[in-house]
């Protein structure tokens, strides 16, 4: 909900536009000179926000850093994928090869 | 905000107060020499001093195994006679699972004993773990820059799940777009930190890394009587490659052959927000080699104390579908898990072993830690969402960011030879750039025979066709 109210001291992602396109450095390919250069971090929130608002944040580190709140809670989504059926065959091939 | 004009300006100030205390300019020799060896022993410490502090934070002495049932079932396929003895080091074990340790041990060592309160490392690899597992053991405050995402705000899971392991180990993590400017960002926090730039391409890194070789040198001798033929490493920026090589002469192997390999990823462009998550590697591949190899001061560090070109005998090309297939055999036949990109070595190991004589010994240097993320069937699942093909067949039709092929059958595991000889010329060609005219000195020559390992006048034969001058 993009107007619910998040508490402060939740923990949090925000983003933080760093480089406009313009600025980004020479030498770059077109498709990235595009876009602008952002960053990431988590932290806990300095005081009660809405999501999409510029708020600050304590880094593990207490050092505070603002930007755009954008995750309460972020959670680990990266896993171990699903079965990959042209792995699963090697196991039997690898058994073929131990009775040549 | 400062601009990246403005810190980039800075660049050389943020960099000698980050660095404790290594004067890059002090090596600095005639026009594009520098001394390479006075640089590396600013470290200062013997080996022995090496390993005990390696020791002390959990790194190294890690297993040497021999791959018994690999080295079978390529010798199954090897004319009669031949099928060399594999062995591999375990590097996994190290405390935050991979080689990277080692490059960490000494700059966190060095940090702590120069009163700084904390380390920063631009790293989207094993190294920010290994920084961050490092500074928690020294009590040192970490933070660490990655490129993770593109524009879209998608991750390569292989580098989500190294973002994990930096927060779980108490590390700062600014999790970047696609870009160079990664570096840019990086010297931004060293100035508002005060921190150690613990810079991969340091000396401390390196000779760090020379621990690992020096202990495969000592152990194979000392198990089998003999120095291993040939060592097969895993080469991106170069550090690997350098550290490895070093360490094997330390322990006295003077006649290892040192082989590098990459995965060919030739084609995408590293810098490129769309090319950015169509690989499945995102490193140990060509993307890295060959530029690092060719110029490696394009660095985050005055002079890159890692310089491939110095060590390497061979240098072998393999694709994902192959890394991912030797992975998976390294599990079924070997029975242990470790992740893709550690396996890049051991996919070349397995054709290089088939042409050398029994009684000889190859040795894979390293492994890494596997998980989510860092999996073959994460990568898999992920490489077919971005729209990558995935099939079994021939590795030769394997197209990067388009095709990944998983061989059929270990037959076809094979490498591309890449041309030293052409890596070397790129080299010169690059470093020449800033000739000026006058004649080089015979510094300069030695300099540059010695950046290529030549020994077949190959230097002054590309003088002599540019027409450039020398005493």
């Amino acid at each position: 909900m993009k107007n619910e109210l998040i508490k402060k001291d939740s923990y949090v992602e925000i983003k933080i536009h760093l480089l406009e396109p313009e600025e980004r450095v020479e030498g770059i390919p077109e498709d990235t000179r595009k876009v602008p250069f952002e960053a990431r971090i988590k932290g806990f929130l300095v005081n009660d926000a809405c999501m999409g608002e510029e708020v600050e944040i304590i880094t593990v580190l207490k050092r505070v850093v603002s930007g755009t709140l954008i995750t309460v809670n972020p959670p680990f989504k990266h896993d171990f994928g699903e079965p990959v059926r042209e792995l699963l065959e090697i196991g039997w091939e690898v058994d073929e090869l131990w009775k040549q | 905000m400062e601009t990246v004009k403005d810190i980039l300006a800075q660049r050389n100030e943020i960099m000698k107060k980050s660095l404790g205390g290594i004067d890059y300019s002090k090596y600095e020799k005639d026009g594009l020499a520098f001394d390479y060896e006075a640089l590396m022993k600013f470290v200062g410490y013997s080996m022995e001093e090496v390993l005990r502090i390696q020791r002390e934070t959990k790194v190294g002495n890690t297993p040497l195994y021999e791959l018994k049932n690999l080295t079978k079932l390529v010798r199954k396929i090897s004319p009669p006679g031949k099928g060399a003895r594999i062995l591999i080091k375990d590097e996994a074990m190290n405390a935050s699972g991979s080689f990277k340790d080692r490059r960490a041990a000494l700059s966190l060592f060095q940090a702590k004993k120069e009163g700084y309160q904390g380390v920063i490392a631009a790293t989207s690899g094993n190294y920010g773990a290994a920084v961050a597992s490092q500074a928690l053991q020294r009590g040192l405050k970490c933070i660490i820059a990655q490129e993770v995402f593109d524009s879209r705000g998608i991750g390569q899971p292989e580098i989500l799940e190294k973002g994990r392991k930096c927060e779980a180990l108490g590390a700062e993590v600014w999790q970047l777009t696609v870009g160079p400017e990664l570096f840019f960002w990086s010297l931004l926090l060293l100035k508002e930190t005060g921190y150690f730039n613990a810079s991969l391409y340091t000396p401390y890194g390196i000779r760090g890394i020379e621990a690992l070789g020096y202990e495969i040198g000592t152990e194979v001798k000392t198990l089998y009587g003999r120095e291993p033929s040939a060592v097969m490493i895993t080469h991106a920026g170069g550090g690997n490659v350098t550290g490895t090589a070093r360490g094997l002469l330390e322990s006295g192997c003077f006649n290892t052959r040192i082989i590098g390999v990459s995965v060919n990823l030739r084609g995408l462009h590293m810098a490129s927000d769309t090319d950015f998550n169509r690989k499945s590697f995102t490193t140990g591949h060509t993307g890295f080699g060959v530029p690092f190899a060719i110029n490696p001061d394009r660095v985050d560090v005055p002079r890159n104390a890692a310089r491939s070109l110095r060590y390497l005998d061979r240098y072998l090309l393999v694709t994902q579908g192959e890394v991912f297939y030797a992975t998976e055999l390294l599990t079924r036949v070997e029975g242990i898990e470790r992740g893709p990109a550690g396996n890049t070595s051991l996919a070349a190991a397995i054709p290089v072993a088939r042409e050398m004589p029994e009684d000889e010994i190859l040795v894979i240097q390293e492994t890494e830690y596997t998980g989510a993320g860092k999996h073959p069937t994460a990568q898999l699942t992920f490489a077919r969402k971005m729209g990558i093909e995935i099939i079994r067949g021939n590795p030769q039709d394997n197209i990067p960011g388009r095709k990944i092929v998983i061989p059929e059958n270990l037959r076809q595991l094979s490498y591309e030879e890449y041309s030293l000889d052409k890596l070397k010329q790129s080299y010169l060609e690059h470093t020449l750039k800033k000739y000026d005219g006058k004649k080089l000195s015979l510094i300069e020559i030695k300099f540059l025979q010695e950046e290529i390992k030549d020994c077949n006048n190959f230097v002054i034969d590309y003088l002599n066709s540019k027409g450039v001058k020398y005493e």
